[in-house]
């Protein structure tokens, strides 16, 4: 045709690779154009996007190594004799770290050669509907045309601007993962998951780490906030899990600075920083030096420079992403959009991908599926995990009313926690039912290790309208901690003590 | 049962002691649980719920080595508990190592000290016999540490361990002795050899142990112990796993051969004899090859039998009330409401002929046979698609149906296996092996692509598994696995 492409799409990310490399599986003739803006620090990285390069995989890795500092107390209890003091050494991590995530960068480089996707580093944005214009690093001019355009930009973290310094001195997420040295006592600014998760793998490998949040811990999720009751992702203020997860970082070693808004940040002689902030409960100023001050604050979709304007692609006002129906379509025809930039999905790699490949397949494969966003599992990662899948206990309350909904809850100790003398008053499982009859299960809470894996596999349950009878019917795996959302039995309403004791 | 009477205390003034209403025709108790183990305490609290009058009678005879333990059954003394607290010490040796290159440093050399472990699994497990102890005593349900045996229709003799006999009688029975572990009958096999029931308390480091035998038992402790260290060999006279899906279960010899346990496979040991004593000593074994006349020797310090379990019901009178057992296996034939031949006896757990052997399944059964006979409940136990894993080096979490029992059942074209290697992204940076992880499921084509079968091998593959059970028991089918969004990154998602 016309066009020199079937398919251009505007973003290597989670969502951008999976449509790409599927409609490539059609036959047809696809480009990727992927571009990483350096941060202000000057941190930038390969193709993949967030996920692979400063999102979920980093971070897991780092998660990772933290957990495993906990292993490594945990074992001298079941006998393993480890000489003390342990040390972390931050730059033997981020080596390993950072040399598994450009192995990825390079698998899918040669993923989308093999596809026969054509892979153009470089910054793109619209002239006309069907015409993009790429921007090398070096300023070369490339343009593309394509019947069909895909935005999957996805995001970048806020700067809280307004906060003199926090420019100039501050970090991201963004540049947590490419940090070739110690961050040393850092400041995670701000609570949002990032935010909750970063501090907890930096208080895990030994670093000193304070978290400042305005007010109370996961309330910032305000793009989730803004979605329809409908299609709420099950961390929408989750008031109970949120404090029984930062109650345990506490008890951790992560300090919170609760109820503290930062005013400026400045460079002293040392090197070091200098936050200064407001203390709402005490009603006057404090500051105290750190090494590295790390803004969590949300991130904002990656739409500047792609010039919408100019074909017309509709944004929402507020939050600026990009507005699209459930077939991941914009305001203009043929032009399309996935992942973080778009309004009221979840900020998820794998939502992303299936939303990505559904659409390849609707476009070229003759599929008309659309994208399920209903009962998406999560996991936060934060040093005792979080998992969910479904709606929030507030949420269920919202829709079916407090009359019609049961909540089983249970306090539960994890078997190695045992041996190894750890804490477990923050393990906990919640399951939130419609209270007729069969007890449809409407969303399920697991705090524990593992949380992931064990939500996965009930996240299925769920899409088959798992309902609290069958669950009852399902007989446990012992001795695991999955198997106490099989053994749930005591309600929130009953007011009875919820804590388990013994088989 | 007249004469049984006689000689009791007044039934009446017991009756008052606890303080609960009168036992229909001048019984004892409501209820007799012999066996204090999973199923056992399970339905003797339940019962206790309804205001029943229960009396759990338990007792463990030594091994032949002389270890014995308190309240609470083969789960939480040698089995489920301690076994999964000893996979532990061995994953965090492996955590230990995969640490290095997560940045942390401590000393080249780590050393694995058996007292240590074994001291505090004992002491967590001693806190769970008194925990059930409390418990007992909490819901007014009486225990006697005692040997119970029937000796007329309603009455049952107890034995303790100073050899004091009590008559007891009751309504109704619930049997749930469990089983022990079997032994060779070869030469040397009680005297020099040890099973999974003096394993957990053994009071020394085994060292280079030979483990006899390819059941899950067999392979977990090896799994175990080599991962604390330890020289293991496992002797297998055919196949691992039998029962399992032998896929999977190659697939977990595979991974623990190519860490560090041997294996010798089609031997059977034909005696064991010491060379040298101690704690532990040195042994000698002899075994013949089952494909020919080869005969090999090998010296180890420890020899761990777990060929199998037999069932704990040939010494326990059941002959005297005519309860139907298997005479082959000694198992107990139930109807699916736990009821033996005899009307008020029934039995619950691993004596069950046609069961699964499993905590969880044992406890559910209890459970609602009681309510059943109580609270005018009607639910049956479900013994259908019930998950379970292997705590082997690489776990195995499965649920439903083998491959080849598939096949079988459905016909090789009308089933379709979905399957994935995958790696867990914890395993990238410490660079281990990367295409060990498998998962997979079989659908039943003509059932809508209905997912009858589960199976994963990787890390924390029972937390893994749980979900999916609940999953097939709604019925689960591809499609709805398709369109199920998965978490990342984590193995379940594959």
């Amino acid at each position: 045709g016309k066009n020199e492409y079937d398919l251009l799409v505007i973003g290597g990310g989670s969502g951008g690779l999976a449509c790409a490399k599927e409609a490539a599986q059609f036959g047809r003739k696809v480009a990727v154009l992927d571009y990483v803006e350096p941060s202000p620090q000057g941190t930038t990285w390969g193709l993949g996007g967030t996920c692979v390069n400063v999102g979920c995989i980093p971070k897991k890795l780092m998660h990772q190594a933290a957990l495993l500092g906990s292993a490594l107390k945990d074992a001298q209890h079941y006998g393993w004799n480890i000489s003390q003091p342990v040390h972390h050494t931050w730059s033997v991590m981020a080596q390993g770290v950072q040399n598994y995530v450009k192995s990825l960068n390079w698998g899918h480089r040669v993923q989308l050669q093999d596809k026969k996707v054509k892979y153009f580093n470089v910054k793109g944005s619209f002239s006309d509907p069907h015409t993009v214009r790429g921007l090398t690093k070096a300023g070369k001019e490339t343009v593309v045309t394509a019947d069909n355009i895909v935005i999957a930009t996805g995001g970048r973290p806020k700067y809280p601007t307004h906060i003199a310094g926090a420019l100039e001195y501050g970090i991201t997420s963004d540049d947590l993962f490419w940090l070739k040295e110690s961050p040393g006592k850092t400041l995670p600014s701000f609570i949002l998951y990032v935010s909750l998760e970063c501090a907890g793998f930096l208080t895990g490998i030994g670093l000193d780490t304070t978290v400042m949040m305005r007010s109370i811990p996961l309330r910032g999720f305000d793009q989730a906030s803004h979605i329809s009751k409908k299609k709420q992702i099950c961390f929408t203020t989750q008031q109970q899990m949120a404090s029984l997860v930062t109650e345990h970082m506490e008890s951790y070693g992560t300090k919170f600075l609760k109820r503290c808004l930062p005013t400026k940040v400045e460079k002293l002689k040392s090197n070091r920083l200098q936050v200064t902030w407001k203390n709402a409960d005490l009603n006057r100023e404090e500051n105290d030096s750190f090494d590295t001050v790390m803004w969590a604050v949300g991130r904002v979709p990656d739409t500047k420079t792609l010039n919408l304007e100019a074909v017309g692609v509709k944004t929402n006002s507020e939050t600026g992403k990009i507005i699209v129906d459930a077939t991941e379509a914009t305001s203009v025809p043929h032009i399309y959009a996935v992942g973080d930039i778009t309004e009221g999905r979840p900020e998820l790699t794998p939502t992303a991908i299936a939303a990505g490949k559904l659409l390849a397949q609707r476009l070229f494969g003759q599929s008309s599926e659309l994208m399920d966003y209903d009962n998406v599992p999560t996991t936060v990662f934060t040093p005792l995990e979080y998992g969910c899948v479904g709606l929030s206990e507030e949420a269920a309350v919202q829709c079916h009313g407090s009359d019609n909904i049961e909540v089983y809850h249970a306090y539960y100790k994890p078997l190695e926690f045992t041996v190894a003398e750890r804490d477990a008053t923050q393990c906990y499982v919640k399951m939130v039912c419609l209270r007729e009859r069969e007890q449809r299960i409407l969303g399920l809470h697991f705090i524990g290790p593992n949380a992931g894996e064990v939500i996965q596999g009930f996240a299925l349950g769920i899409k088959c309208g798992a309902t609290y009878s069958q669950l009852m019917k399902t007989v446990g795996i012992h001795p695991t901690s999955a198997e106490e959302v099989t053994k749930l039995h005591i309600t929130k309403r009953s007011g009875l003590d919820a804590t388990v004791t013994g088989c | 049962s007249v004469q049984a009477h006689k000689e009791e205390d007044n039934p009446e003034k017991m009756m008052e002691v606890n303080g609960l209403s009168p036992v229909p025709h001048s019984y004892d108790y409501d209820l007799i649980v012999i066996g204090g183990g999973s199923g056992g305490l399970a339905a003797a609290k339940e019962a206790a719920k309804y205001e029943k009058k229960v009396m759990v009678l338990d007792f463990v005879t030594p091994t032949p080595q002389g270890s014995s333990w308190g309240l609470g059954g083969t789960c939480v003394n040698v089995g489920c508990i301690p076994k999964k607290l000893m996979h532990q010490a061995a994953l965090l040796g492996q955590a230990l190592q995969d640490s290095r290159k997560f940045g942390w440093q401590f000393t080249e050399e780590v050393k694995h000290n058996w007292m240590t472990m074994t001291e505090s699994v004992q002491n967590y497990i001693g806190s769970l016999n008194w925990g059930y102890r409390v418990a007992l005593r909490d819901t007014k349900v009486t225990y006697e540490n005692a040997y119970g045996e029937f000796v007329g229709p309603h009455t049952i003799k107890a034995t303790n361990k100073k050899g004091i006999e009590k008559l007891y009688t009751a309504e109704r029975f619930i049997i749930a002795t469990g089983e022990r572990p079997r032994y060779l009958g070869i030469p040397g096999d009680k005297e020099y050899c040890i099973s999974s029931d003096d394993l957990f308390s053994l009071p020394y480091c085994p060292g280079k142990t030979l483990v006899i035998g390819a059941s899950y038992v067999a392979l977990e402790c090896a799994g175990f112990l080599a991962g604390l260290g330890l020289d293991v060999t496992v002797m297998v006279r055919s196949i691992l796993l039998r029962g399992f899906d032998q896929d999977m279960a190659n697939k977990i010899g595979e991974y623990m051969k190519e860490h560090g346990v041997s294996f010798i496979r089609e031997f059977v040991p034909i005696k064991i004899e010491q060379v040298e004593e101690g704690a532990p000593g040195i042994l000698k074994v002899t075994a013949k090859s089952t494909t020919g006349d080869q005969i090999i020797e090998g010296e180890y310090n420890t020899v761990l039998l777990a060929i199998g379990r037999d069932p704990c019901t040939r010494k326990i009178g059941l002959d005297k009330v005519g309860v139907n057992i298997n005479e082959k296996t000694g198992k107990i034939p139930v109807n699916d409401e736990e009821q033996t031949n005899v009307p008020h006896i029934y039995a619950i757990g691993d004596i069950l002929q046609g069961k699964l052997e499993l905590t969880p399944v044992a406890i559910q059964a209890g459970r609602l046979l009681v309510r059943r006979l109580y609270a005018g409940a009607a639910t049956k136990c479900d013994y259908v698609n019930v998950p379970t894993t292997v705590f082997t080096p690489l776990e195995y979490g499965a649920c439903g149906y083998s491959e080849e029992t598939a096949v079988e059942k459905f016909g090789e074209e009308n089933i379709e296996v979905y399957h994935s290697h995958f790696w867990p992204l914890e395993w990238t940076v410490p660079s281990r092996d990367n295409n060990k992880c498998y998962a997979k499921i079989i659908c039943n084509i003509q059932d809508n692509e209905r997912v009858i079968g589960f199976h994963v091998l990787g890390p924390n593959a029972g937390e893994v598994t749980q979900g999916f059970a609940a999953a097939i028991k709604c019925g689960l089918t591809k499609e709805q696995l398709d369109n199920t969004i998965g978490i990342h990154p984590v193995c379940a998602e594959v």
